[in-house]
């Protein structure tokens, strides 16, 4: 009776089974989690290390743009500058989403509203092989293509912000086109019926109305595309030509956080205060990609809210 | 007054739309002319000598088998890696995860390392795998960094999948009086298997083309490796995952920032018109294995 009694309050072989599911899913995300938070905390502890070891001041990181963290500057100083990074880096970020988004938009609009059912059929493997092109593909096509065509257009070297604003161009297009199809396809078909039955045309409908209905979800799209510009780095470093200076116009070779710590992780020592320096780059790419991350969690709020 | 406002506006309605039209003609030609532009002067040089030996660092006419086996050897042990724990990942998101603050933490996180750029993940495989755990420049360390980048993704993809199923399939295996788990391991995941096939190709392609989280951890240079040599234990032997390994994309960039290479413009372009192809493959191999599996497991009722 007792061995009838235990058998029967033990937890049945499908509930222990339920348990070590739950258990072992419950520990690969966990695992995830880990993994992130220690790549967070890894990356600040080394990236404040400048500030808090070297006592190099906030001001002169952010501010000036002398970036030379192995020699001493005037003052004696080490010179650790890396506005002239956080400058180029912001401009090919926001000159490739001013361009992207028109072209997205306007792919997004064919697939969506001009016609629905050929465009999606030969628009929707366009942009899954623009994509699928590893940006290591995209920097050499940048690289024989896009920096001889602006040296001859412009002069100079070619290299500069231009040609990583171009490259970065084609890079961020596809995303920022499905993220508007996604949003586009959340406006309500009666909205469109509605203008239409107003006796709008259908460039008033869209214009008016659906792009409009859509704002929060393509402005969205547009930052993603700015996060992915922003942190794209073998891409732009092939193009950019690779000199820490503060970028004077579209056409002079600079530097961006990305292409800085990919030409010189490598050359610099372990503690030292040069390579210091890089993980202090680093930490602000992470900041700026946490940072686009908030800035798309409340444009999502807001544009709840407007519905 | 009003007739001519309709016609201003009939003539903005042409001409919009004409505009729309042309600009998405510009998209379909830049794609065409990058494809064009990689394959035309890429193909060339692709021959079964160029597949097949060894690249040269000094010298002109090197090949890049190494660099080949050693893409696709991290690309398996990547997919090795990830693949149960984005399905454990995903199936806890999607099945188990109450909507709660907690979750929602969760799925924060999950998000920001989605977004982190690849060359941040890559240096802190550096930092840690590199530097401090001493695995050093090696296939180990590159799949590791490779496994963070597409671990989000990829549990993501794993989660939409399983949402997916009609939640009447999990109330059916309840009905039947199937634990929660049976549910999920008999009728869920079978049911979810083409969606999560075509998540796992996709994100092959983008393992295979990585590079930036690869050039700090699996390192700049393929030693010398021998296919013969099946112990992988030895440093020479191809299988050892603690041998530095250069990949193709990494390659490609390496050949075009260092330039020491006399014909490096060849070769790279030979080694894209390569990745382009692979990719082009896996791309329409997982449409059409989507579509398959999707026919094939009962998708539509027959």
């Amino acid at each position: 009776m007792n061995d009838v009694q235990r058998k029967l309050m033990q937890p049945s072989a499908a509930t222990k089974q339920d348990r070590r599911g739950k258990i072992i899913s419950l520990i690969c995300i966990v695992f995830i989690l880990i993994l992130t938070v220690s790549l967070i905390g890894f990356i600040a502890v080394r990236g404040l290390a400048t500030f808090f070891t070297n006592h190099v001041s906030l001001r002169e990181f952010f501010f000036s743009s002398a970036w030379n963290p192995g020699q001493l500057g005037k003052n004696g100083q080490p010179q650790v500058g890396a506005a002239a990074m956080i400058t180029a880096s912001f401009a090919v970020t926001l000159l490739s989403a001013i361009l992207a988004t028109p072209f997205a938009v306007a792919v997004a609009l064919y697939m969506t509203e001009l016609a629905p059912k050929r465009g999606a059929r030969l628009l929707q493997p366009v942009i899954e092989l623009l994509v699928g092109i590893p940006s290591v593909v995209y920097g050499f096509i940048g690289l024989i293509v896009v920096v001889p065509a602006i040296r001859t257009l412009f002069g100079g070297t070619g290299f500069g912000v231009l040609a990583g604003s171009l490259v970065l161009f084609v890079m961020i297009l596809p995303t920022i086109t499905s993220l508007t199809i996604d949003s586009l396809k959340q406006v309500p078909d009666y909205y469109r019926s509605a203008s239409l039955a107003l006796g709008a045309t259908r460039w008033q409908t869209i214009y008016k109305v659906i792009l409009r209905a859509a704002l929060p979800g393509i402005l969205t799209a547009v930052v993603f595309g700015m996060a992915r510009a922003f942190g794209e780095a073998l891409a732009v470093q092939m193009v950019i030509g690779n000199a820490a200076l503060m970028p004077t116009s579209l056409v002079t070779p600079t530097a961006t956080l990305t292409s800085q710590l990919t030409s010189q992780m490598g050359d610099t020592i372990m503690g030292t205060l040069p390579n210091n320096a890089l993980w202090s780059l680093a930490l602000v790419l992470l900041l700026m990609s946490v940072i686009f991350n908030v800035l798309i969690k409340w444009i999502g709020k807001r544009g709840e809210m407007q519905k | 007054m009003k007739k001519s406002t309709n016609v201003t506006a009939q003539r903005n309605n042409r001409w919009a739309l004409l505009g729309i039209k042309a600009m998405v003609g510009v998209v379909v030609l830049i794609l065409i002319a990058l494809l064009g532009d990689i394959l035309i002067t890429g193909l060339p040089h692709v021959s079964w000598h160029f597949l097949t030996s060894p690249s040269k660092d000094f010298g002109a006419g090197g090949g890049i088998a190494n660099q080949l086996f050693n893409s696709i050897y991290i690309l398996v042990l990547t997919l090795l890696i990830s693949c149960p724990i984005a399905l454990g990942a995903g199936i806890y998101l999607s099945e188990f995860a109450r909507p709660n603050f907690l979750t929602s933490v969760i799925r924060t996180i999950i998000e920001v390392l989605s977004s982190l750029p690849s060359i941040v993940i890559g240096l802190f495989g550096y930092l840690i795998l590199v530097i401090k755990f001493q695995f050093d420049f090696s296939i180990f360390s590159g799949a590791i960094a490779v496994m963070l980048v597409n671990l989000p993704l990829l549990t993501r993809n794993t989660e939409e999948a399983l949402h997916a199923v009609p939640q009447t399939q999990r109330e059916a295996g309840w009905a039947l009086g199937l634990s929660k788990w049976r549910t999920i391991s008999r009728i869920i995941l079978p049911a979810a298997i083409p969606g999560l096939v075509t998540g796992v190709i996709l994100s092959a392609g983008r393992i295979f083309g990585e590079a930036a989280a690869l050039i700090y951890t699996a390192g700049q240079s393929a030693p010398l490796i021998s296919y013969t040599n099946w112990n992988p234990f030895s440093p020479t032997s191809f299988l050892n995952p603690m041998r530095p390994a250069e990949t193709l994309a990494v390659h490609i960039w390496k050949l075009n920032t260092d330039g020491i290479t006399p014909d490096a413009t060849q070769i790279s372009s030979g080694a894209s018109a390569v990745l382009i192809i692979v990719i082009l493959i896996i791309i329409l191999g997982s449409r059409w294995l989507g579509s398959y599996l999707y026919r094939k497991m009962g998708g539509t009722k027959s």
